[in-house]
């Protein structure tokens, strides 16, 4: 469902010219299960923002479910992330005057979906996640581990194809990070391809594929 | 994304940096008071001066002695004359069909005194046509009667205030008063409501011109009030009136008559203009509440650079993002400027009690000008800081905690 061909990403640092990603080729299924794993700086952000057409390549072709997105304009490019890719970040990136509930539903009011099923798709995901008495919550008032579930739910409430993940469990603590990766997982086990960015060995070490990359450079890539 | 929901977003946004949002309303508000507020002392003012020269009488000319070349143009009060107007041309004038009335009117100050009490006054020679044609009241008594103008009668009405410093709370009427060197009997009192262009009725005496004229010592009158039979007829009666005193001055042109419409219109031009000028001068504070506007919606850009990166990264399109802060802007814009409405009208109506004698009135037009500026200000000065916030890199933005 992935098509990567010969993918470069170059940043100006100063006046020096930084390749952040290098000649990438990679292909993913639908449902793969995936970590990518490498040391600060080698791209592995890159990698996960310009999958998630946050960032746009500067060589190469990027195709997705058989589309090509190398170079959609900025409201296609809009369009695909609302409807076919679910973020979830480090620092959780809730908006902090918003209740949980509200947070959750953030996508479908940006894609105009109706009041009444929005608030019906909410509740159904709260109490699947075990929150449906937080729905009321500003973030402020939640744990660390409630804030990235609320996160969770708010990726995968458009129902994507890919859910990308960047250091989902950099902020927790091992036990809330633990409940945060099973979500994600079983996410996963319903058939949505998951990338989850990591440099933790024992999480990258939960999936069946791993790709590790150095210097912007896929250096392996292995199934378990 | 649906109307209501872009709606209810910016409404949170404003509810979320509650102190921002404070002071820009208070911004809008004020610029939003002051059109509201000015504009109708400008229409106070304008509607004050109108009914000042609306009581002088309907259909009226007034006759001054000398000539003003301009036509329009403020009459030549202190001008010097070449020859005098005289009580025998303002009699002359009662010949013309088309005249109702005439009251001569001298103008002097004397000595008013009566026992030990005196006092400076405003004496004005005139006959008993005045009341009519100025609407004067009487609150005890009667007016001054000249069956014969001619005839220095020795009679006096008196304002409210000069009688009650005169008499203090004994009877008056029919006493007798000392003007200079002459006396007077006292037939009536005005009422002091009687108060027209800026001259207080309840400090002047009323005297028959003939008592007057001797009493000054002097030929000429101050001016001559005609008041003509219908509205219609004031344009002919104007020309008349010019020719008789033509005719009766050896064919100088040495009088000038300006009608009452006339006057009117002027004064009317002149402030609504002012009004206008006042309320260009209050919108210059709309559009620095507008520039505040941009500042602050520059600095919330900034503050809220993450939640722009996540929307962009939940799938917000760059004219979305635009649409979001811009509804803010107008949301703010539109608030602010419903208060100022609010707060102006109430200055008003506080103003109004203040001073009821003026007709402060804030002019449609003026309150639907603020508010429409007020918006396009919003829209306007929303546009840049919106787009800086589209064109923010989600990268970027997200990066940042």
């Amino acid at each position: 469902m992935i098509e990567l061909r010969g993918l470069g990403r170059d940043f100006l640092v100063g006046d020096q010219l930084v390749h952040a990603l290098r000649d990438i080729d990679l292909s993913i299924r639908q449902g793969e299960y995936i970590s990518i794993m490498g040391p600060s700086g080698s791209g592995k952000s890159t990698l996960l923002n310009v999958l998630g057409l946050l960032d746009r390549p500067d060589k190469g072709q990027y195709l997705l479910e058989g589309e090509d997105v190398t170079s959609l304009d900025d409201d296609e490019a809009a369009r695909i992330r609302r409807e076919k890719v679910g973020f979830v970040f480090q620092f959780f990136h809730l908006v902090p005057r918003l209740s949980a509930a509200d947070n959750i539903a953030l996508p479908m009011m940006l894609a105009g979906i109706d009041p009444v099923e929005r608030r019906e798709r909410v509740q159904r995901v709260l109490n699947s996640l075990a929150l449906s008495d937080r729905g009321h919550h500003r973030p402020d008032q939640l744990s660390g581990g409630q804030r990235q579930r609320v996160a969770i739910a708010r990726a995968v409430i458009m129902n994507p194809a890919v859910i990308l993940a960047d250091e989902p469990t950099g902020n927790l603590d091992t036990q809330s990070g633990q409940d945060v990766l099973r979500l994600l997982e079983q996410f996963n086990a319903e058939g949505k391809t998951l990338l989850v960015v990591t440099h933790d060995p024992d999480i990258g070490g939960r999936s069946r594929r791993h790709i590790r990359i150095v210097d912007g450079a896929i250096q392996s890539d292995r199934l378990q | 994304m649906r109307a209501s929901d872009l709606l209810a977003f910016a409404l949170s946004a404003l509810r979320g940096f509650r102190m921002r949002t404070l002071l820009m309303l208070l911004a809008m508000a004020i610029a939003v008071a002051a059109v509201v507020v000015l504009t109708a002392l400008g229409e106070g003012a304008r509607r004050y001066v109108i009914d000042q020269f609306s009581s002088l009488g309907t259909n009226l000319l007034i006759v001054l002695p000398g000539r003003s070349e301009t036509t329009g143009g403020p009459p030549p009060l202190l001008g010097t004359t070449p020859r005098d107007l005289t009580l025998a041309d303002a009699l002359a004038l009662n010949r013309e069909p088309a005249v109702r009335r005439v009251a001569p009117v001298s103008l002097g100050n004397v000595e008013v005194s009566v026992g030990a009490r005196s006092r400076e006054a405003t004496i004005i020679g005139t006959t008993t046509e005045f009341q009519q044609v100025r609407q004067i009241e009487m609150a005890r008594g009667r007016f001054i009667q000249t069956p014969e103008p001619t005839r220095a009668s020795a009679e006096c009405v008196i304002g409210r205030k000069i009688y009650r410093e005169m008499f203090g709370n004994r009877p008056g009427l029919g006493e007798w008063l000392r003007l200079a060197d002459r006396r007077c009997r006292l037939v009536g009192v005005l009422a002091s409501e009687a108060h027209s262009l800026g001259m207080a009725m309840d400090e002047i005496v009323v005297v028959p011109v003939a008592f007057a004229l001797t009493l000054f010592d002097s030929e000429s009158l101050f001016r001559v009030l005609v008041e003509v039979r219908s509205r219609e007829q004031i344009a002919a009666a104007r020309e008349a009136v010019i020719h008789m005193i033509r005719v009766r001055h050896d064919g100088e042109d040495d009088v000038t008559v300006i009608a009452q419409d006339s006057v009117l219109s002027t004064f009317d031009r002149i402030l609504r203009t002012l009004t206008y000028a006042v309320a260009g001068i209050a919108a210059i504070s709309l559009v620095v509440a507008g520039v505040l506007v941009m500042n602050v919606m520059l600095i919330a850009v900034t503050q809220r650079t993450a939640e722009v990166g996540l929307l962009k990264a939940l799938g917000s399109s760059p004219t979305l993002i635009t649409r979001l802060f811009v509804t803010e802007a107008i949301l703010l814009a539109g608030l602010g400027a419903t208060i100022g409405l609010a707060a102006g009208y109430l200055a008003v109506a506080v103003l109004r009690g203040l001073y009821p004698q003026i007709p402060f009135a804030v002019p449609l037009w003026a309150a639907l000008a603020s508010v429409m500026v007020a918006l396009a200000t919003g829209v306007f000065f929303g546009l840049l800081p919106a787009r800086r916030a589209a064109r923010l890199d989600p990268v970027v933005a997200l990066a940042r905690r």
